[in-house]
């Protein structure tokens, strides 16, 4: 009750530059810690084959270069949409 | 070979580095259209937001290639932490690097991001179609140096 008066308080455009900040923060956080668990299954199953099989290592770290190239571009979206929504 | 717990390393070649250089070698002669487009669309700023990206992109997949031919000469161990935190310490300097010109007159945020997203796929998805050429067809692989 008393967080809904302190908002009705706010002058309107305050708000929308909090809830901005705050849409913000979640999209690039979401972004980077999707593609960081991706990055860690990419590298760690990488290393896995390499000790397995390291006659194949060239081929699995070609793979894992661009696997983790890729992920990464996951994160770059949702850097380049947080920077878009703060205009 | 080394027989010392966790500091084991393959004999693999370091094709991180053909690789980034190889998408550089690419990207550079596309860059003057990607730098018009950006002129064409949003004028000087949008040329210059544009080559900004191209310089972020291109440099982010440097260092990463760097970073991974430094960390698989060392370890399997070092190869993962510098994957994992190159990756944190990566994005921290482009996010610095774009929220420092940020407010900048010059900068235009739409071909900026635009830029950054559309390079780094772009490049990727043909340095990516280039390797399944080579793996389906052998015989047509550049030779070394040149991948």
């Amino acid at each position: 009750m008393g967080m809904a008066m302190m908002l009705a308080e706010q002058d309107p455009g305050e708000l929308v530059a909090g809830l901005t900040a705050v849409g913000r923060g979640i999209v690039y956080g979401g972004a980077a810690i999707g593609p960081g668990i991706g990055i860690g299954i990419v590298v760690g199953n990488a290393i896995t084959a390499m000790a397995r099989q390291p006659e194949s290592a060239g081929m699995v770290r070609t793979t894992m270069f661009l696997g983790i190239a890729f992920t990464e571009a996951l994160a770059l979206f949702g850097f380049v949409l947080a920077f878009i929504i703060s205009g | 070979m080394s027989t010392v717990p966790g500091t084991a390393t393959t004999a693999a070649p370091q094709v991180e580095w053909d690789m980034a250089t190889d998408m550089v070698r690419r990207g550079l002669p596309v860059a003057p259209v990607v730098v018009l487009l950006g002129a064409l669309g949003w004028g000087v700023d949008g040329a210059l937001s544009t080559a900004y990206a191209l310089v972020l992109v291109l440099g982010n997949l440097l260092a990463s290639a760097a970073l991974m031919r430094w960390a698989g000469k060392k370890s399997l161990g070092v190869l993962a932490g510098a994957a994992a935190g190159g990756y944190a310490v990566r994005m921290a300097v482009v996010t610095l690097a774009v929220w420092a010109v940020k407010g900048m007159s010059w900068v235009e945020l739409l071909p900026l991001g635009l830029t950054i997203v559309v390079t780094q796929l772009g490049l990727l998805w043909w340095e990516t179609r280039q390797i399944s050429l080579s793996l389906a067809y052998p015989g047509l692989k550049p030779p070394s140096g040149r991948s």
